[in-house]
């Protein structure tokens, strides 16, 4: 098998001193409410494909104590509660999403905590990071800690709560991110809102270097968008759509690459959407900065001819750009270049929808299209099954710094078991999330998710 | 594959009036042929056909217009339809009703055709996508989309007055990245296969990729309007000077505004023509405006005979396709 | 349709109109009208009446009426696909006005012309001259000067056809509607 490309490992700036160590910090965001009891389980017959491990053969798992137990062979005198087989099946860690929103609290019109992470556990996510532009905003400790308690509660997913980077996110002060980390935040993010003073820009990676947080950026540059809601190309230009040009990217991108060397900060940028930004990357990544990259799985899939008709399921932030920027991306997805690929699910009310395209509420609802979109790359040769599984299980785990993604024994057994054969159609009877906002509502898809298991419990059972 | 076009029916039928993109030459050129007979109605003495009696057609207007508003109430009214008027802009939206609200609430009065002006791009689909059968939708001018009356009727002047499309030089002057009707008249100029489509702007006022729309581009006003048949200003918006696309009327004038003496490099015979309202001074001076080879106020009376046609054809669609449910 | 057959030549015809001249002079001598206006309607009526406008003599331009706007079946096929503009050369208020058709048989197309040239104005007199009157009238509307009527073994079944083709020749087309 080929040996799978992981991202640029995310680490401190050389030369620069050790970050201060937080202490009291939960190694794992829980998962499963305390009090359950996980079984000891076996999973045989499957294709096991664990990229952290190299890993792409046939080889049963055995799990007890929600962590894997052992990988191939059975330990002597191990006696599982229940056998999975999973005879045609691929078996692989539970997939992680560095940005799904939730909506909760706030907007539980759009979904909730429990409804979306049901969602996700349909979809093979067991750990998803959530970015803080919640209502209220994740800036506190106690709304990181609402959410981590919901989501426990719900027991379907693991939910990283992405820290505030500025009080408010209103770009002007920072937020207490010491704080925020002890309560669980791995990662600050500043989600969709600008930075506009760099100064303050510079301050907050320089504090956030210090205790070696990763700030994740989504490079956009407001004055540049504008008020734009699609790609500025042919398309808009027909169209008569507000465009949103390359450089509204490229020239955030470019200044925060700057500030990110200036700091030394550990810098993960969120949903690239053109070529000329993995240009950049791959520059500053060659220049030794410590800088890592997304996309949306969309983004690999869809291109800005999606919105002929006003397709409003389409309108989409970062905006979908031309054939040539998509094929770049699935470049660099496949290279590694770009080490993650997020849903970046955004449910709506049907109403978000319903409106001239330019009115409507960007984003779709992507939890439980991860998989299929991944596997149709697959299918067209674009990606290789172990790299596309890498992209959302391995990659996303170096960026949040965490000990997930990987089915090594001593882990926890956050897993997905999927059928890449199975077939079926985006509809009301198998979708989960409150957000029925896909552009791929009605259409059909292969591969389909039969057990998602999360600390060795199962949270998703395919019905048949 | 795309998207089915939602302004025809199975038979290729005029069913909604939204733009020009994706209409063939032949029903644009019938259009124009319809347009025809509608232009004597106006020299009748009762200014009146009762194609569309007893239809009730509702002008919605999201965007303040005068004078698109009212040639299109002369225009159901000559069809003798009931018209009813919306000022939206200032009443419901305001109240947190939205879009679909006030269409739901119109439907349930029974209107028959809804014509729809709104500040964004797509809105007249998103209607069009979510009326009740039977009821057609004409867009009178969608953001910076479309506005398909306008462009038909400036065809249909130039038509009368140069004939053949496939000789002409047609050259469109000024905000191009902001006008509707820029967009409409460059979807029907590629349609009718004029001879060569020139649009003249400074950078900041053209989209991305402008030649995509069908165009050669010029930022020389003379050289733009070199050998032209006809000459089209656009009407600029005073925001764009807020808005740093421009530095100032004054410049604008000096660069892109016709006057007799730039125009002289377009062909002796050529007509100029401006969808109105014109800012003098801006986007032409007086002379021009007021001149032998204007027909600016021509295309406001050729507005009213294209808006009927188009009307009376969308109407005509649902008429039958009523027809067509009942026999079935 | 299939199955025409002609059922009157151009010859045949031109008599027939010759003879409607000739009628028509004679009603309008009889009524004192010196200046009427003709004027046919789109298509058939504009054939028939140019030839009556030449046999009268008659100075004022042919006027020609396209009555699509006033068909009572818009509602029921939508606008109509040959269109035509009307074109009326002179005002009709206060005129006598000679109208002009191929075939009367309903009466809704006379009664929309009717209704379309008292749009124009308001003229003194209508008369109405058609070439060809079969049954099956549906509205009280009657000829003052008819060339010929269809025999009536012919006209038993309405769904016969009746057509005039020309301009030049003109032909009357007799067809059978199938099934």
């Amino acid at each position: 098998m080929t040996e799978t490309t992981l991202g640029t490992p995310a680490g401190p700036a050389p030369g620069l001193a050790p970050s201060i160590a937080l202490g009291n910090l939960p190694s794992l965001p829980p998962g499963i409410a305390s009090g359950e009891v996980a079984g000891r389980l076996s999973i045989r017959h499957g294709r096991l494909i664990d990229p952290a491990n190299g890993i792409d053969a046939l080889l049963d798992l055995h799990i007890a104590d929600g962590k894997v137990l052992a990988v191939g062979e059975a330990p002597a005198g191990f006696a599982p509660d229940r056998v999975l087989d999973a005879t045609g099946q691929v078996v692989c860690p539970g997939f992680i999403d560095l940005c799904a929103r939730l909506r909760e609290p706030g907007q539980e019109h759009k979904g909730t905590i429990a409804s979306e992470t049901a969602a996700a556990a349909a979809g093979g996510i067991t750990s998803l990071c959530c970015p803080p532009d919640t209502a209220p905003i994740i800036d506190t400790p106690a709304v990181a800690q609402l959410i981590t308690r919901t989501a426990k509660q719900a027991g379907k997913a693991r939910v990283v709560p992405a820290g505030a980077l500025t009080h408010g996110l209103a770009g002007e002060q920072l937020s207490e991110m010491a704080t925020l980390r002890q309560a669980g935040c791995a990662v600050m993010c500043q989600a969709e809102r600008p930075i506009i003073n760099t100064q303050v820009l510079r301050r907050a990676m320089e504090y956030a270097a210090t205790f070696g947080l990763t700030v994740i950026m989504r490079p956009e540059n407001p004055f540049l968008r504008d008020n734009g809601c699609a790609h500025e190309g042919r398309i808009s230009a027909r169209l008569g759509l507000p465009g949103i040009p390359e450089a509204a990217e490229t020239v955030a991108l470019a200044r925060d690459l700057e500030v990110a060397k200036q700091t030394g900060a550990r810098v993960h940028f969120r949903a690239l959407s053109c070529a000329r930004s993995l240009e950049k990357l791959a520059a500053a990544q060659a220049r030794g900065i410590a800088v890592s990259a997304d996309v949306s799985a969309h983004q690999l899939i869809l291109t800005e001819d999606d919105l002929e008709g006003f397709n409003s399921q389409c309108h989409l932030n970062p905006p979908l750009r031309t054939a040539a920027d998509r094929d770049a991306l699935r470049e660099a997805v496949r290279t590694g270049l770009v080490s993650a690929v997020c849903s970046d699910h955004q449910p709506h009310e049907p109403d978000a929808k319903l409106a001239p395209f330019p009115s409507t509420a960007p984003g779709m609802a992507a939890l439980e299209t991860l998989l299929p979109l991944l596997l149709r790359l697959v299918a067209a040769g674009v990606l290789d099954l172990p790299t596309a599984i890498a992209r959302v299980t391995s990659g996303p785990a170096a960026i949040l710094g965490l000990p997930l993604g990987n089915l090594a024994p001593g882990q926890a057994a956050d897993l997905c078991v999927f059928d890449p054969e199975a077939k079926w159609r985006v509809g009301p009877k198998t979708w989960l999330s409150q957000g029925r906002n896909t552009p791929f509502w009605g259409e059909r898809f292969k591969g389909r998710v039969t057990w998602t298991l999360l600390g060795g419990q199962i949270v998703h059972e395919r019905r048949r | 594959m795309p998207p089915p076009n939602i302004q025809l029916d199975d038979q290729g039928h005029l069913k909604h009036f939204l733009t020009l993109e994706g209409l063939s030459r032949e029903l644009l050129i019938k259009i124009l042929d319809k347009t025809e007979g509608f232009l004597g109605v106006a020299r009748q003495a009762v200014k009146k056909v009762p194609l569309c009696r007893g239809k009730t057609v509702a002008n919605l207007f999201f965007e303040t217009s005068t004078r698109t508003r009212t040639t299109f109430e002369l225009a159901a009214k000559r069809l003798s339809a009931d018209v009813l008027t919306l000022n939206i802009a200032a009443s419901s939206t305001s109240k947190g009703e939205t879009l679909l609200d006030t269409l739901r609430n119109l439907e349930a009065m029974h209107v028959d055709m809804f014509v729809v002006r709104h500040a964004e791009s797509g809105a007249a689909h998103f209607i069009a996508q979510h009326v009740a059968p039977g009821v057609s939708v004409i867009n009178a001018g969608d953001g910076r989309h479309s506005h398909p009356t306008q462009g038909m009727l400036d065809m249909f002047t130039i038509r009368r007055h140069k004939g053949d499309f496939s000789r002409l030089t047609v050259a469109i002057v000024g905000d191009i990245l902001h006008s509707r009707v820029a967009r409409s008249q460059l979807a029907a100029l590629r349609t009718l296969g004029a001879g060569e489509v020139r649009i003249i702007a400074p950078r900041t006022l053209l989209p991305a990729e402008p030649e995509s729309l069908g165009a050669r581009v010029f930022h020389d006003l003379r050289e733009g309007v070199r050998d032209a048949d006809v000459v089209i200003m656009l009407r600029l918006q005073r925001e764009r000077m807020r808005g740093a696309m421009l530095p100032s009327e004054h410049e604008y004038f000096q660069l892109f505004g016709l006057t007799e003496e730039r125009l002289a490099t377009a062909k002796p015979d050529a007509i100029v023509m401006h969808p109105g309202p014109i800012n003098r001074g801006v986007e032409m001076d007086s002379q021009v405006a007021d001149g032998p080879r204007s027909v600016i106020l021509e295309q406001v009376s050729n507005g009213i005979a294209v808006r009927m046609a188009v009307m009376a054809l969308c109407i005509g669609t649902q008429n039958r396709l009523a027809q067509v449910d009942a026999h079935d | 349709m299939s199955a025409t057959e002609i059922y009157a030549d151009a010859a045949a015809l031109e008599a027939v109109i010759a003879r409607m001249g000739t009628a028509l002079q004679d009603k309008l001598t009889q009524r004192g009208i010196i200046d009427p206006l003709m004027v046919g309607i789109h298509t058939g009526g504009v054939w028939v009446a140019e030839r009556l406008h030449r046999i009268l003599m008659l100075d004022e331009p042919l006027g020609v009426l396209d009555i699509s706007f006033y068909r009572d079946d818009f509602s029921r096929i939508g606008l109509h696909p040959q269109v035509r503009p009307s074109h009326l050369p002179v005002e009709v208020d206060d005129r006598h006005l000679i109208l002009v058709d191929d075939v009367l048989q309903t009466g809704r197309t006379i009664r929309a012309a009717l209704n379309s040239l008292f749009d124009y104005g308001r003229p003194a007199s209508v008369m109405l001259a058609v070439l060809v009157r079969r049954g099956w009238r549906e509205l009280p509307i009657a000829a003052d000067v008819t060339g010929l009527d269809l025999k009536q073994e012919l006209d038993r079944d309405g769904s016969l056809q009746v057509k005039l083709t020309g301009p030049d020749p003109l032909a009357l087309v007799l067809g059978h509607r199938q099934g």
